[in-house]
Formats: structure tokens, C-alpha cells, sequence
């Protein structure tokens, strides 16, 4: 059995994609040695700033020799039909037999295709490879048409057994395949022969190549934690920059130097980022205050001095890094200070959010309006809501956020405390973006939670107004991240919010906002051309334009109930209705989003959807403690067999409801109950309405329900006992409203019909 | 590897090495070009050069302005004008990194104690229709040139593929010669009976740019000349190829760019002015660049741009 090793040895290949890579290369030969009919053991696949490599091990020598039988035309058939059955098969006549068949007797040809070599099939499926290589940016060089990552130099492709290896013949561009790599490129940069993988590996390891990138990443760590450690410091984890670093480098060195003591009192989220960003620096920390003192670089050779020089380089770079960090940072804290961040307020009025929904300022103005609104359920005071709100993006304008974005929300809340405000107001500048993923932690100050519902209800409310939402796996303004951030900072804070009222509120603002440009074209050119001819509108549009014109022209018109009978009530009818279907269309977008979560956490879909059903589903606390408390009671014996027993009835009563086309709920009379089984279930009836009024009034769900499941043993003993449809029609009606009061009851709990089951 | 050459002791040695390193590697040592440029890559040795398919090998320094970087004169690595030096070599060849490498040694930089390293970088110009692949090269961390593989210029493929490498010359001499403050760093040599140091030479000018060009620039009249080079950019190229007066067929690619290179550096100025607005920018990079894809498609049409008569 050989073993296969390729390596295709190029210029630097981006950190980045070195992995995919290495594993794209994996799956095209493999694949393409198994289409062909080979198998082997095992494969590996490898990556460094230079190569990518593939050992494939036990590849069987050949391909297994294939015979197939083919069926040609009847042996009476025209001269013509055999001679293209001939030609298809590359036979001659008489290597041909008749066999009797169906419709008679027919030509049958044996074709039998040799294996090939495993030499053969892997030179053309690694050609095949190169020359369709995924990468995700790929280019061309001096005067080839080869597209690779970087220019590739050399190919090495060997099929190697006890007797030795083989060359595989394989030419691309000019590039023929050899037995031959090289080296580190300045520590060996010399070439030299290999025989198989693990030679390859040990050859390579001689000159300065550590071929694995895992085994480079756990190097540097490694020796990156023992130099931290040796002076009781520890190294900041960044597993990310971990992964890039090892791309960057095939003989890690790490080095480890001190932070200019001018720059030490920078924030240390703004030495870390502008160390990570631009350097590539890892960050290291001082247990006992928290501060980072040092860095680490790692660099890609050994030298004479130890890393000295390259130390004190990269030292020096990192110094005019931060003293452009610092430069930044102090004339930040001086407009913070000075200018309570005003300026940077008034820079956003000229940062467009969106050309359909304004500026940043335009929408921090609506966020304010929003924040202000939600507080009291956030249990937040509502003029901090406001006023966090309204200096809760103000960062975005400063020198430290333009050359870092990532530090958007850290910083402003640094300036937000230098600028005076209180500690709440400037946790909520920091805080207010979060929760972006499903498991970022939720902010649970009550300042933060308001605002932080406030930015995700208008980018929501913003998006569906301009139509748009999240189509298929396109989700550019990341919609669904939004309103997930709603439902987990409303249910881990158990905040109770009307959300129709609020999405409500918001699209009328941004109606009034001139947000809605595409109602102007959905109710009719026509129209819109008499609004623009009547001159009070006319003469806002002519100076203050479109989009105000149109928002100032609907908040006359919605301001004004009488408007119903107004020149614009038509407008004024259709404005309303555009915004309560939008609101119903968000909700529902909520309610999916929520199932979505909840299946995650395992509570069923069905369950959701018999509490989605139910009055109060936009308040999404209560919508998820109705269905906690359902999921529980079907878990249980009672609840199980009552659900059944709920079908039941339900089924009976529909079925009699439509024959007779009428509605059983006149409420049945205890005086007509003929046994004690029925007199039981009318007492277990009354009780449980007892209990389940007062406990649905106080959302108790869990009593509710359990009130229930007590009546399971009551409903089942009457369907054993009783008939319905009793002959006197006097019982069968007093029955059927019984069914109807068992209906009546359950549903009052939840939807138990939406249940599968 | 490539040996050092010892350190050199000023700015200007620096270019001297470099020119007389690429000179030696076969390039056409060229002159700056004479126009105002925000990089070197906008020398029509590089731009209209790297299309079509004639051989190209060529280097040469730049002055560049970039106005929004202008300081005063008060900073140590900011300037409003500052020089880049440029390679184009085309097709690009099989050794163009070592030949790189071999350019660091030759300014001094020793490879036994330095790391160098080449970090993915792909570089895109949008005034100039212009994109390609390769990397930021370090040296200890420090970005000390840009080295890309011409995919696009113009709007036109790059066949052949053409080479370029820009150095930053005042950030590579200042880490060369050691100095922090790049107006304190010798110019000429510093034993010269009238030592320079880059501050001397460039300080006053640069305070007196960065006044006009942060408050004092006229902005209609740049609005204007914007306006104009595009008109007359537009006006060169829509000319018939043949020259009524000589007979000849002569493609005014050229002097079309030139128009271009005037429209993209007025851009950069009123951006420093501050009165294009988050929305107009695009706008104006999209003028720009519809020149500059003008002129790529005119280039082809020369003799230089590959064209000809059969």
C-alpha cells in the first residue's frame, strides 16, 4: 500500500485561509482518489504561511479492474443498429454474444476496463485540484493564466512504498512535480529531497519549518505563558489571534517586551485592541492590578542577538502605535470634559444611518423617544433613560472610535463618566449594543435594559417601515440578531412590555418621520401627485424636502382624529392601516424568532404556538411563562391523558356543532344529570373554575393548570359512563353544553388545540 | 541571502541605494513625474504601463501629497508631502520577492537579525479602478513597504501580471537610520560642510501647505478645476485617433490622464477643505475612477498599450 504526500509550495498564503485551505485540498483529492476507485487508510492535511501539504496513507496501488455488461439491439435488427452499438462499445462482432431476452434475441457486449495506476489517477486529480482550487481571493502572476492565492512556486507530489518513492507526472504552468521542498526562508532557505511524509516532517523541522500549524499555536502559548509567568504576569487568552499569529510564521520565536511606562495609564481595552489590531501583539496582564504592563511578539526566526533587535523594533513601532492612541484618547477626554461630547452630537446629525431613515442623530432622537417610554417597565428612571439614550452613541464620533470601531460603546462609556454622567447613564453607552449573539451577556441594569430595547426596537420598526426584512439566509442589517437581543432582554430581566403598543408607537413615529416612502408608491401615483399639487403640502416640499415634507405632512393628518372627514381622511385611513399591518407582520417576526429560541432551550413548537394563540401573546414574559407552565403539565400522566381527553370532547362537540349548526354553549344544567359520574364532572367543573379564574387573573399558569389536570379523572370516568348522544334530546344538548364547558375551560388555560398528539 | 551593505548615514543615501539597486536589476531609473500625485502609483510608468502587454521595468521616486495629513510640520511621522519609491516590473518576474528582499539588504538592513515578514494585504484603489493582491511587508513589526501583484488597472486585466513595490521612504530611513523624529533625521550626509536635516528642508513648507490647504484653498475655484479636468479629460478622449494635421493615428491617452491625475488630486483637496459630505464622496470617487477607466481603454489603443496596426 502507498503513501501519498503533496505539497504545494507557494509565496505567503493569508493567515486567514490557510486551514480552510489545507482542508479544502483534503477533500478534493480524497474525493476525486475515491471516484476513481481507489481507497486509502488515512489523510492528513497541513498548513504554513508557505505550503500546504497532504499525506495520504495505504492508498491501494491501482484501481480494481471493472466489467460491465452492456445490452446492444436485437440480433434482427438493422445493420445500422449494431454497427452504432459496435462503435459505442469499441468491440468488434464476434466479441459479441446472443442471448436470448423479453422481446427475443439480443447482442450483449462485456466491457471490462483495466484499473489504472494509483500513480496515474492521482497525478490527474491533483492537477484537477490546483487548477479549481476554492480559494475565497485568488489572482494571477507575471504572464501565466494559473489562478492561486499568491504565486505558487513548486509542487511536490510523490507516491512512495518500501521500494522507494515515484514522482508524480504532473506539469502546471511550467511547474513539473518533483521529490523536492525547501526550507525556512532565511534561516534554510536551501532545497532538498524527500522520500516520504514522515521524512518530509523531519527534514522539514531541520530547516526551521514546524509543518503543523496546532503544534505551532501550542508552541507559542506555551512559551508565551512560561515568559509571563517567569514574572508572575499572565498572558491575555486570544485564540483567534492565536490562529492568525501561527499563520504568520514558520519558526515561532516569542519574545516578550515591556509597554512604555507614558502609555501605561491608556484604558486597557485600548492597549489591547491597538496591540491586537495593529501589531499583533499579544497582551500581558498583571494579576494583582489588572493592568496590561506587557506584550508579546512572536516572530518567525531565531537571530544571533536573541531577538534583541526584532525586540526593540517592534517596541518602537508599539510606542508611535500608542502615542497616536494616547494623542487620540486625550483629545477625546478633552471634548468629553470640556464640551460634555456636544460636539461629537452634532457631528452625528451629518452621519447618515440610512438614506430611508436618516441620521444617526435622527434615530438617536427616536431611540431617546423609545428609551423614555420602555423605562418604566424596565423599572429605569425615565429622564436617565433619555438622557442615555441620547449620549449613548456620542463615542461614534470620537478619534478613538473612527480608528478603532470595535471600541464603540467601551469608550463612550469612559467618556460618558468624564463628561459627568451618572455611573447608570454611562454603563448604558457601553452596555446598550449587547446582546449581540446568543450567548452575550444580557445587561440587567435597568438604565442599560431600556436603551438597549430602545436601539433594537428601531432598528426593527426602521427596517420593516422601508420593507426591509430578512429574506432567506439574507439578513444584511442583521434583523434576526436584533430581535433575538429583544426577546432575551425582555425574558432574563422578566420584563413585562406590551410589544404591539411599542412597535405600534414606533412606526407611527417613523411615519411621521417620512419613513414610509414606499406607502406614497403603494397608494397610487395618482394620489400622491394631488398631495403634491395641494400647496400645503407643496411648499414644506419645495423647502424643506421629500422626506420631511412627507413626515410633517402625515403628523398634521394623524394629529388630527377629524381628519376621518378631512380632504385627507382617505390618507389618514390607509397611514393607519399600513402601520397596524406592519406591527402585526414585526410581531409575528417576534413570535418566530421566540420559537426558534425556545426549541433551543427545548420546549416544544407546538406548545408555543397553543400560548402564541392566546390573547396577550405580545407580552412576551407571559407568553413564555404560559408555555413553561403547559410543557410542565404535559409532562405529567394527568395532564397527558387530559389533553386526550380535551380532544375528545372537542371532537364530539365540533362534529355535533356543525351537523346541527349550532353553538352548544348555553351551559349545561346540573338538574339533568342522570348519574353521579356526571354530577362529578359538573362539581370537578365548577371547582376547577374556582381555582382557574382567579389564578389566569394573577398569571399564576402553574396553578391554572394543575386545576386542570384535575379534571382528568373526572372527564374520563363521564366519556366511560355516559353516552352523549343520548335519546332524549334533552340530555344529548344538556351533554353537548357540558363538552362545551370542558371546552371552554381548557382553552381559557391555552390553545390545547393547536397540540399535536 | 542577499549581504548588507553597511548602514547608510542619510535620506538621501537611502535613495541613492535604491535607485542603484533596481538600476542594476535592469529597471529604467525614471524622474518624478511632474504632476501632483496622492502616490506613487499614479506615474503613468505605473498606471497606463501595467496595461497591455509590452514589458515594463521601471523605478523611480515620487513626491506625493496627501493634504488631510498635513500637521504643520509639528508632527514626527506626518507629512503632507512625503516621498514613496516605486518598482513596476512587468510580467512580474518569478524572483520578484528575493529581488525585494535583496533591495532591503542593500540600505542596510541586515536579514540575520531582522524579522521580515509578509502580512496579506490587498490593495485597492477606487479613484483608479485599481486592485491587486499581495501583502504589507514588515520588518520588526513595522510596515516598511506594499508589495501587489496588479490584477485590475483601470478597469482593463493586467495581462501580464504586473509587479509593484512601494516603499514608505520616510518611514523605512527613519527605522534605518534609527531616528524617532522623522524632521530630525539627516537628509544629506551629516558630515557635509552644510548638513540638512529633513526638517530643515520640508518644515516651513509643510506649515504653510496645511494652512492653505486646511482654510485657505478657494473651494469654488477647486470645484471649478474639478469640473474642468473632467470636461477636458472627456474632451481629449472623444478626439478620432487620426491627427488631421499629421497624418498619423495618435490615441491622446495621456494627456487625458494627465486631466485624470488633476481631477483626483483637486478631490483630495477639497476632502481636506472638509466640504464633501459622507454621500458626495462616493460620488467624486466615482467621477474619478470613470476617468481613470477612460484612459486605461484609451492606453490599449497605443503603440505603448500594446495596439497595433495588424
Amino acid at each position: 500500500m502507498p503513501d501519498l504526500l503533496i505539497e504545494l509550495f507557494s509565496e505567503e498564503i493569508p493567515a486567514r485561509m490557510q486551514r480552510r485551505a489545507a482542508e479544502d485540498l483534503k477533500k478534493l483529492v480524497t474525493n476525486g482518489l475515491v471516484e476513481a476507485g481507489l481507497t486509502y487508510a488515512g489523510a492528513g492535511a497541513f498548513s504554513t504561511p508557505r505550503r500546504l501539504a497532504l499525506a495520504v496513507e495505504g492508498l491501494s496501488a491501482q484501481s480494481p479492474t471493472v466489467t460491465e455488461e452492456r445490452k446492444g439491439p436485437r440480433t434482427d435488427a438493422p445493420e445500422k443498429a449494431l454497427e452504432g452499438f459496435l462503435r459505442s462499445t469499441g468491440l468488434a462482432r464476434d466479441q459479441l454474444t446472443a442471448r436470448a431476452d423479453k422481446k427475443g434475441e439480443v447482442w450483449f457486449a462485456e466491457i471490462t476496463r483495466p484499473g489504472r495506476p494509483a500513480a496515474e489517477i492521482a497525478a490527474e486529480v491533483i492537477t484537477g485540484a490546483i487548477q479549481n482550487f476554492p480559494w475565497p481571493k485568488s489572482m494571477r502572476w507575471g504572464a501565466g493564466t494559473l489562478r492561486w492565492v499568491r504565486p505558487l512556486h513548486s509542487i511536490l507530489a510523490i507516491l512512495s512504498d518500501e521500494g522507494g518513492a515515484e514522482t508524480l507526472a504532473i506539469e502546471i504552468e511550467g511547474i513539473r512535480a518533483g521529490a523536492q521542498t525547501q526550507g525556512h526562508r532565511f534561516m534554510a532557505p536551501d532545497c532538498f529531497a524527500v522520500t516520504g511524509f514522515d521524512d518530509y516532517q523531519t527534514r522539514l523541522k531541520r530547516a526551521k519549518v514546524i509543518l503543523d500549524s496546532a503544534e505551532r499555536e501550542e508552541a507559542i502559548w506555551n512559551e508565551a505563558s512560561n515568559l509571563a509567568f517567569a514574572q508572575g504576569l499572565e498572558v491575555v487568552e486570544d485564540k483567534g489571534l492565536l490562529a492568525e499569529v501561527a499563520g504568520l510564521v514558520e519558526w515561532p520565536v516569542t519574545l516578550m517586551g515591556k509597554i512604555d511606562a507614558a502609555y501605561l495609564d491608556l484604558p486597557a481595552e485600548v492597549l489591547q485592541t491597538s496591540m491586537r489590531e495593529h501589531q499583533k501583539f499579544f497582551s500581558v496582564r498583571n494579576p494583582k492590578t489588572g493592568g496590561i504592563e506587557q506584550f508579546i511578539t512572536v516572530a518567525n526566526r531565531e537571530t544571533a542577538d536573541h531577538g534583541a533587535t526584532i525586540l526593540a523594533g517592534n517596541a518602537r513601532v508599539l510606542s508611535a502605535r500608542l502615542a497616536d492612541a494616547k494623542f487620540f484618547w486625550e483629545n477625546d477626554l478633552r471634548i468629553a470634559k470640556g464640551q460634555k461630547m456636544r460636539p461629537w452630537l452634532d457631528a452625528l446629525e451629518k452621519v447618515t444611518f440610512h438614506n430611508k431613515l436618516g441620521s444617526q442623530a435622527d434615530r438617536i432622537e427616536r431611540i431617546a423617544a423609545l428609551a423614555g417610554e420602555l423605562a418604566e417597565a424596565a423599572g429605569a428612571d425615565a429622564e436617565q433613560s433619555v438622557t442615555a439614550a441620547r449620549v449613548a452613541k456620542a463615542d461614534l464620533s470620537s478619534e478613538m472610535v473612527y480608528e478603532f470601531p470595535e471600541l464603540q460603546g467601551v469608550m463612550g462609556r469612559y467618556y460618558a463618566l468624564e463628561a459627568g454622567y451618572p455611573q447608570a447613564v454611562a454603563d448604558a453607552a457601553r452596555d446598550h449594543y449587547s446582546p449581540l449573539g446568543p450567548s452575550d451577556d444580557v445587561p440587567a441594569d435597568p438604565v442599560s435594559v431600556a436603551v438597549a430595547l430602545a436601539d433594537k426596537l428601531d432598528t426593527l420598526t426602521g427596517f420593516w417601515a422601508i420593507d426591509e426584512k430578512p429574506t432567506g439566509s439574507k439578513d444584511p442589517f442583521a434583523l434576526r440578531r436584533a430581535a433575538l437581543g429583544v426577546i432575551r432582554l425582555v425574558l432574563d430581566n422578566d420584563l413585562r412590555v406590551s410589544l404591539s403598543s411599542q412597535v405600534t408607537g414606533a412606526l407611527a413615529t417613523l411615519l411621521e418621520f417620512g419613513a414610509f416612502q414606499s406607502f406614497l408608491n403603494d397608494f397610487g401615483e395618482a394620489d400622491y401627485k394631488d398631495w403634491v399639487r395641494d400647496d400645503r403640502f407643496s411648499s414644506r416640499f419645495n423647502s424643506i424636502g421629500y422626506n420631511q415634507a412627507v413626515g410633517q405632512f402625515f403628523e398634521r393628518i394623524l394629529v388630527d382624529a377629524t381628519k376621518e372627514k378631512s380632504d385627507f381622511g382617505v390618507v389618514y385611513r390607509a397611514a393607519k392601516r399600513r402601520v397596524s399591518d406592519s406591527a402585526a407582520d414585526l410581531l409575528g417576526f417576534f413570535h418566530d424568532r421566540l420559537k426558534v429560541y425556545l426549541r433551543d432551550q427545548g420546549l416544544r413548537h407546538d406548545v408555543i404556538d397553543a400560548c402564541i394563540a392566546m390573547p396577550g401573546n405580545d407580552d412576551l414574559t407571559l407568553l413564555v411563562k404560559r408555555a413553561a407552565a403547559l410543557s410542565e403539565t404535559l409532562k405529567t400522566d394527568d395532564g397527558e391523558n387530559l389533553i386526550q381527553g380535551f380532544k375528545r370532547a372537542n371532537n364530539i362537540l365540533s362534529q355535533a356543532e356543525e351537523k346541527d349548526g349550532v353553538e352548544y354553549s348555553y351551559g349545561a344544567d346540573v338538574k339533568f344529570a342522570e348519574t353521579d359520574v356526571e354530577r362529578r364532572l359538573f362539581g370537578a367543573l365548577d371547582k376547577a373554575e374556582g381555582v382557574i379564574d382567579p389564578a389566569m387573573k394573577a398569571e399564576d399558569f402553574a396553578v391554572a393548570m394543575a386545576a386542570m389536570a384535575d379534571l382528568r379523572g373526572p372527564i374520563d370516568a363521564f366519556f366511560e359512563a355516559v353516552q352523549i348522544n343520548a335519546e332524549s334530546e334533552v340530555l344529548r344538548r344538556n351533554r353537548l353544553n357540558l363538552l362545551s364547558r370542558i371546552r371552554t375551560v381548557c382553552l381559557s388555560v391555552a390553545d390545547l388545540t393547536r397540540l399535536e398528539g | 541571502m542577499p549581504q548588507s551593505q553597511g548602514t547608510p548615514r542619510s535620506f538621501q543615501e537611502i535613495i541613492l541605494r535604491l535607485q542603484a539597486y533596481w538600476a542594476a536589476k535592469g529597471c529604467a531609473v525614471l524622474q518624478p513625474y511632474d504632476m501632483e500625485v496622492g502616490a506613487g502609483t499614479f506615474h503613468p510608468a505605473t498606471t497606463m504601463r501595467s496595461l497591455g502587454s509590452t514589458p515594463w521595468a521601471a523605478a523611480y521616486v515620487q513626491p506625493s501629497r496627501r493634504p488631510t495629513d498635513g500637521r504643520y510640520g509639528d508632527s514626527p511621522n506626518r507629512w503632507q508631502h512625503y516621498y514613496q519609491f516605486q518598482v513596476i516590473i512587468k510580467p512580474s518576474p518569478p524572483d520578484l520577492q528575493e529581488l525585494y528582499l535583496g533591495s532591503l539588504a542593500a540600505i542596510g538592513i541586515d536579514m540575520d537579525l531582522h524579522d521580515i515578514r509578509f502580512v496579506e494585504d490587498d490593495w485597492e484603489s477606487p479613484t483608479l479602478g485599481a486592485w491587486g493582491l499581495g501583502w504589507e511587508v514588515w520588518c520588526d513589526g513595522m510596515e516598511v513597504s506594499q508589495f501587489t501583484y496588479f490584477q485590475q488597472v483601470g478597469g482593463q486585466d493586467c495581462k501580464p501580471v504586473s509587479g509593484e513595490l512601494t516603499y514608505g521612504l520616510e518611514r523605512l530611513a527613519m527605522y534605518v537610520l534609527g531616528i524617532d523624529d522623522g524632521n530630525e533625521m539627516p537628509f544629506n550626509d551629516p558630515d557635509a560642510p552644510i548638513p540638512l536635516k529633513y526638517g530643515d528642508v520640508f518644515r516651513e513648507a509643510e506649515a504653510q501647505y496645511a494652512r492653505w490647504n486646511f482654510d485657505v484653498a478657494d473651494t469654488d475655484m477647486l470645484l471649478q478645476h474639478f469640473e474642468d479636468a473632467e470636461a477636458e479629460c472627456a474632451r481629449i478622449l472623444a478626439e478620432p485617433a487620426d491627427d488631421p494635421k499629421t497624418g498619423r493615428r495618435i490615441v491622446m491617452a495621456l494627456p487625458a490622464y494627465d486631466q485624470c491625475i488633476k481631477a483626483s488630486h483637486l478631490f483630495n483637496l477639497l476632502d481636506a477643505r472638509g466640504v464633501i459630505s459622507v454621500t458626495e464622496r462616493q460620488a467624486y470617487i466615482g467621477r474619478v475612477r470613470a476617468l481613470s477607466k477612460a484612459c486605461g481603454e484609451a492606453f490599449v489603443q497605443t503603440e505603448a498599450g500594446g495596439w497595433s496596426a495588424q
